[in-house]
């Protein structure tokens, strides 16, 4: 049955709506600003030399670079930890298995704080330099969330008589991992891969804590906003990582449109 | 000759649970083979074994002779029709049915044509390109049927294979694969909970309890001629009289079972209260308290049926009473 809604209830919908996503569009705006000191509306004429600024300035590519690297490391580690620890869960009894599965959750309810602070202490203790590799492993813990969540409910929802038909008929362990099971959690997986890419991506917290000098692209935003410097430049960078975040998100919400899949909340 | 399956001494324990405990069983090779008996009396566990799903605690397994105790499921000359028909949903129907040639590594060409001719025995010829979630129950179970039997077993197990059917089309199933497994003349082992469904397809019938066999006999023989009490109530539902009561009666002592339908409302050894009447339509079932054991009575239409609360007295033909002296019993 479809039945209009109240103009009140529309009304406070687009209201809604508008308040979400219209700072969006202001940092869009202020990105083809002249006026480089402070931001300032109406933006007093518009131009298209940030992009090229932004391009020659070496330090964003580091940045990128380094938040690249660490979204596709991480998210690679994620996936394979990440499904492993759900086909056991899902799949086999053994004891302390519900507390596996609370502990593998943990981190993304976690505050990022909590997180960033014990995994510093913790590298502190066992004497490891902040190193490209920290910010990996940081970033690895809620990755695995991630991909644990969408993984495990996946291996729920199919049947386990599954695997042991494809046994009956036949096929090997391998066989049976590459013709029955992989196909069925395929879009499971890159739903979860994609989420932890795009949540390590603009990671801020965890990364504060443990990336010792190195910049990745966040934090490099966040300290170029407190110099009055260029700063369209940091916003160009913003749109940037709102299209390279965005487009794996949209993916994700796709590849498992109509499924009970659950997808990373929260952080 | 050797049997097509052969269980010696076959134990299944988990943790401290017997699911199956101590079984031996011969299967002949071409025979309808029943696995009878209640939920958790151990035949699934049974299925599963003969399968390699489960591997035992205890015995040995072999299968047309040779020694598969520990045979991973892939290399047994078994295959499986499963209860929730376990078709892929990824692939479809004819992909499905190919699916045990794909891996063996057959040409294309070959794997779809045997898919097709399977197919076509289960009466399925067109459905090839369908995927699984587009057909009925009854369909898929033939698809699962077919992708078992494209392999060329030398056993076919079928677990609660017509459970999930409605009673109409569970008839023609039963009829269909009893017809099949005599096209085919490989043994079918399956496995139910339904006695009528096991005595009316089956060659033979194990009926199992509490993880043990109870008696292994033809239809007739586990009808007719129970070896234990449980056999007598679960099979035939029939009325079970203790060994003290069969002794008065007869000086025997052991339990007897003692048919519905064989006993008489008039003459006989035995009274009791009418407690209550049912009307099933052919007939009318009522029972009687008596000697402190509830007796259930059959009588066919036509036959005068005595009140509730009415006393009346029972009898029976003389062989109407079997003695349950076997080893359970």
């Amino acid at each position: 049955m479809h039945s209009k809604a109240p103009l009140g209830l529309k009304v406070a919908a687009i209201g809604g709506l508008l308040f979400l996503h219209l700072p969006i569009l202001l940092i869009f705006v202020y990105a083809f600003t002249t006026e480089e000191k402070s931001y300032q509306w109406p933006p007093p004429g518009l131009t298209l030399k940030w992009f090229e600024v932004t391009w020659n300035r070496p330090d964003v590519w580091q940045a990128l670079g380094l938040s690249l690297r660490v979204a596709s490391v991480s998210t690679v580690i994620a996936m394979v930890l990440g499904t492993l620890c759900a086909a056991a869960v899902a799949r086999s009894k053994f004891f302390g298995r519900e507390t596996i599965s609370l502990l593998v959750i943990l981190p993304i309810a976690l505050p990022g704080i909590i997180t960033g602070i014990s995994l510093r202490s913790a590298f502190n203790i066992a004497d490891m330099p902040f190193s490209t590799w920290t910010i990996i492993l940081g970033h690895a813990t809620f990755c695995i969330v991630v991909v644990y969540n969408n993984a495990v409910a996946r291996f729920r929802r199919t049947s386990a008589s599954l695997i042991e038909a494809s046994m009956d008929l036949g096929a090997t362990y391998w066989q049976t991992l590459r013709f029955v099971i992989m196909p069925n959690i395929a879009t499971a997986l890159l739903a979860g891969g994609m989420l932890a890419f795009a949540l390590s991506f603009d990671e801020v917290i965890v990364t504060t804590f443990t990336a010792g000098q190195q910049q990745t692209l966040p934090i490099w935003m966040l300290e170029e906003l407190v110099r009055p410097r260029q700063r369209p430049v940091t916003n160009v960078v913003a749109m940037v990582v709102v299209l390279v975040t965005f487009l794996p998100i949209l993916g994700a919400y796709y590849l498992t449109r109509g499924t009970e899949t659950v997808a990373g909340q929260g952080k | 000759m050797t049997s097509a399956i052969s269980f010696s001494g076959v134990s299944r324990h988990f943790g401290d649970v017997r699911a199956v405990d101590g079984v031996d069983l011969e299967i002949a090779p071409g025979e309808f083979f029943a696995l009878l008996g209640p939920s958790g009396s151990g035949k699934t566990t049974c299925l599963r074994l003969i399968a390699g799903f489960e591997q035992p605690t205890h015995g040995s397994i072999s299968i047309f002779g040779a020694e598969a105790t520990r045979t991973p499921p892939y290399r047994r000359p078994v295959n499986t029709v499963f209860q929730d028909y376990a078709l892929f949903p990824h692939l479809n129907v004819r992909d499905n049915v190919a699916y045990g040639l794909m891996v063996r590594g057959d040409a294309k060409s070959a794997r779809r044509a045997a898919a097709d001719d399977a197919l076509a025995l289960v009466a399925l010829d067109g459905f090839g390109d369908r995927k699984p979630a587009a057909l009925s129950g009854g369909q898929r179970q033939r698809v699962a049927l077919a992708r078992a039997l494209v392999m060329q077993p030398k056993v076919l197990l079928l677990d609660e294979p017509l459970g999930a059917l409605d009673l109409k089309l569970r008839e023609q199933m039963q009829g269909e694969l009893k017809l099949l497994q005599r096209q085919l003349g490989i043994a079918f082992v399956f496995v139910t909970h339904d006695q009528g469904e096991a005595l009316s397809m089956a060659d033979r019938v194990a009926v199992f309890n509490d993880g043990r066999i109870q008696q292994v006999g033809s239809p007739e023989d586990v009808y007719d001629r129970p070896e234990t009490p449980f056999v007598a109530d679960f099979v035939g539902a029939s009325n079970v009289l203790p060994a003290q009561l069969v002794h008065r009666l007869t000086g025997k002592d052991a339990p007897a079972s003692l048919r519905p339908e064989a006993i008489q409302i008039g003459d006989g050894p035995l009274s009791g209260k009418v407690s209550t009447q049912a009307f099933l339509g052919s007939a009318t079932r009522i029972e009687i308290e008596s000697e402190g054991i509830t007796l259930k009575v059959l009588l066919p239409k036509g036959r005068s049926v005595p009140e509730i609360g009415e006393t009346v007295s029972l009898g029976w033909g003389a062989d109407a009473l079997h003695i349950m002296d076997g080893r359970n019993g």
